[in-house]
């Protein structure tokens, strides 16, 4: 019942201090941190996460794995100041060490059998990058930012699919308008496909209902405020119907990634 | 090596270190990062007699030093626990504690009466729980209340009782004494502080339930001074929790009178507190020529 998505079960997980080998800005509030730990890179895949101590705090911050190099014992992690945490997160340097709790959570699960269109978000682009590279060749991808200056990882995006659209809210760069527009021409020519999506919750409401009205499958990846981010706690709850009715479940044990169709977006 | 053991009511603990109520499941989550048995004990998630769907969500929020929750009791329900959580933990090698909840008098004694017979090693009543039938006023609130309920539940526990206090409570010793009085075999405290944040942009409280359960250290100060309170008013055994986040305050609480301490919040910060509280407590026992973890509680030389 706590695995919605048993293709792979993740059993390993650590919590250990890390060397951080390298720390770079990507825009004026965006970081990519790149972390050595080998064990965790090689028990994580697309849109698990880690949980970060940061400094005095109580709560650790969540972070999507964004990608992993198993070959080097690396992850990414991209990350925006928001508050506290994460201002001091993006304070860190090279060569100092970060106490990590990870790999967590039931990522995404591309199905390279079938066409795949990957949404993310703003800061949600990050783990659709480790989700399209994971996938493979072929990928679609749809990258939705406020405007130009906000954009992150589009080479790195362009690297690895076969088509990459950017919207922007402002029409600074690439389409005017939201990622919901360029998915809609997308369904209307061929509907046979899966969509991941993450990104800020009014965005993955319209992506899901887009997606529900077409008959498409789709999955997303939700945030929600965590205590332990292990399942333990029971404080990520998540509302979802599911065939055998409503229920609690938690984004950091049955998530962060959800079948769509399941997930209340009211609650 | 200094003697850690603890016995509570009857109970042999090889260490009394136990990780706290609705913070650490039913420990299966943290025994894919040690091994759990090393643990004095394991207080379970609060179970009530029907399954819980809790609140909605965000149910926590960071404060100073500390945080707020409102879970709201979220879990699978007695029968649920019996069959599914309980078994997982019946070869690990540590007391198992049942922490249980409820709405009115009833739904605490038919809990009870179904860990009858269980694996169950004791059973901790969350008396902090609104009571339907008085108007939602807190069970734990009322010396006559405490008494009453845990008379009821104790005439049907098979295991061996823990009350676990509230602290949002004027004198925490009168309630300690209730306990007692009610024929509790042991007390714990303390349950969380009642507290509320407010976003200042969107002007709401960051909980969707408004207010929460605070916990952390932050709370450790209130909680010592509870514990020691109650450990000076009441002859049974007292467990210690609130806000402990390392070794030396678990050495703090046991000073006051706690013989056994709890673990909550400080998993979340770090997932080998209770690990870590462990091998401090033997280190200071050695340290301070102790031979037994029992010769140091209630040791405060108080002014
Ligand atoms: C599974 C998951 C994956 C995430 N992946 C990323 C990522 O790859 N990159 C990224 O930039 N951000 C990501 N986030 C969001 C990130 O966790 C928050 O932005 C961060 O916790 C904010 O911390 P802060 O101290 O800077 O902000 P504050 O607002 O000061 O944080 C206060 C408290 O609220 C929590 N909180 C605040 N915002 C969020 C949020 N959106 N989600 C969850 N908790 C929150 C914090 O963890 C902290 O406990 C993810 C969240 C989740 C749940
Ligand atoms: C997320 C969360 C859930 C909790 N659930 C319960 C519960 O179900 N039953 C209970 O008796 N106490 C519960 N508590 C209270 C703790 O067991 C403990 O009394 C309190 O948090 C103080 O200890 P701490 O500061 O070490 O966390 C919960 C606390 C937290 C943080
Ligand atoms: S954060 Fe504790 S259960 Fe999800």
């Amino acid at each position: 019942m706590d695995n919605r998505y048993p293709y792979r079960k993740g059993f390993l997980m650590f919590q250990s201090e890390y060397k951080i080998q390298s720390i770079t800005q990507l825009n004026p509030t965006t970081y990519s941190l790149v972390l050595e730990c080998a064990e965790l890179a090689a028990e994580s895949w697309c849109g698990r996460f880690v949980n970060i101590r940061c400094g005095e705090k109580p709560l650790r911050r969540p972070i999507s794995i964004s990608e992993i190099d198993k070959e080097n014992g690396t992850i990414t992690l991209v990350f925006e100041v928001r508050g506290e945490g994460t201002e001091w997160l993006s304070t860190r340097r090279a060569g100092e060490k970060l106490d990590v709790l990870g790999p967590l959570g039931n990522g995404f699960f591309p199905d390279s059998a079938k066409r795949a269109i990957f949404i993310g978000g703003g800061i949600g682009c990050p783990p659709m990058l480790g989700a399209a590279q994971e996938y493979g060749e072929n990928a679609e991808a749809i990258l939705g930012f406020r405007s130009a200056a906000q954009i992150i990882l589009l080479d790195k995006f362009k690297a690895c699919c076969q088509s990459v659209d950017v919207t922007t809210n402002d029409g600074s760069f690439g389409v005017r308008g939201f990622v919901t527009d360029v998915l809609a021409d997308k369904l209307s020519e061929n509907k046979d496909c899966v969509v991941y999506a993450c990104g800020p919750m009014p965005m993955l409401k319209g992506v899901a209902q887009m997606c529900a009205q077409n008959d498409v499958q789709c999955f997303v990846s939700l945030e929600q405020r965590m205590g332990c981010g292990v399942g333990a706690c029971l404080v990520c709850a998540c509302k979802t119907h599911e065939a055998d009715g409503e229920h609690m479940r938690h984004v950091c044990k049955n998530g962060p990634v959800f079948d769509a169709k399941e997930v209340d977006f009211g609650g | 090596m200094a003697d850690l053991r603890v016995n509570i009511a009857g109970v042999a603990f090889k260490n009394p270190v136990i990780t706290a109520s609705g913070t650490f499941g039913f420990g299966q989550e943290y025994a894919r990062l040690y091994d759990i048995s090393k643990l004095g004990g394991i207080s379970c998630k609060g179970t009530t007699l029907e399954p819980r769907m809790g609140n909605l969500s965000p149910r926590i929020a960071e404060t100073p030093s500390g945080i707020l929750n409102s879970v709201g009791l979220q879990n699978p329900g007695v029968e649920g626990f019996l069959k599914n959580d309980l078994p997982l933990l019946e070869n690990t090698d540590t007391v198992v504690i049942a922490n249980i909840a409820g709405s009115q008098i009833e739904d605490y004694i038919e809990t009870v009466r179904r860990l009858q017979g269980s694996s169950v090693d004791m059973i901790e009543m969350n008396i902090s729980c609104p009571n339907v039938k008085e108007g939602g006023v807190s069970f734990g609130t009322s010396p006559e209340s405490v008494e009453r309920i845990t008379k009821q539940v104790k005439a049907v526990a098979e295991q061996p009782l823990i009350v676990k206090l509230t602290p949002n409570v004027t004198d925490i010793a009168e309630i300690a004494a209730a306990a007692e009085a009610g024929g509790a075999d042991a007390i714990s405290l303390i349950n969380t502080l009642t507290g509320m944040k407010i976003d200042i942009e969107t002007r709401r409280p960051l909980l969707k339930n408004n207010t929460g359960g605070m916990s952390g250290a932050a709370v450790f100060p209130v909680a010592l001074r509870m514990v020691w309170q109650a450990a000076n008013r009441v002859q049974i055994p007292v467990i210690g929790l609130g806000g402990i986040t390392k070794w030396q305050d678990a050495v703090e609480m046991l000073l006051a009178g706690a013989t056994a301490v709890q673990i909550g919040t400080a998993n979340f910060t770090d997932a080998y507190t209770p690990l870590k509280v462990i091998e401090g407590l033997d280190a200071y026992l050695d340290a301070h020529g102790e031979k037994s973890v029992m010769d140091i509680v209630g040791k405060v030389q108080v002014w």
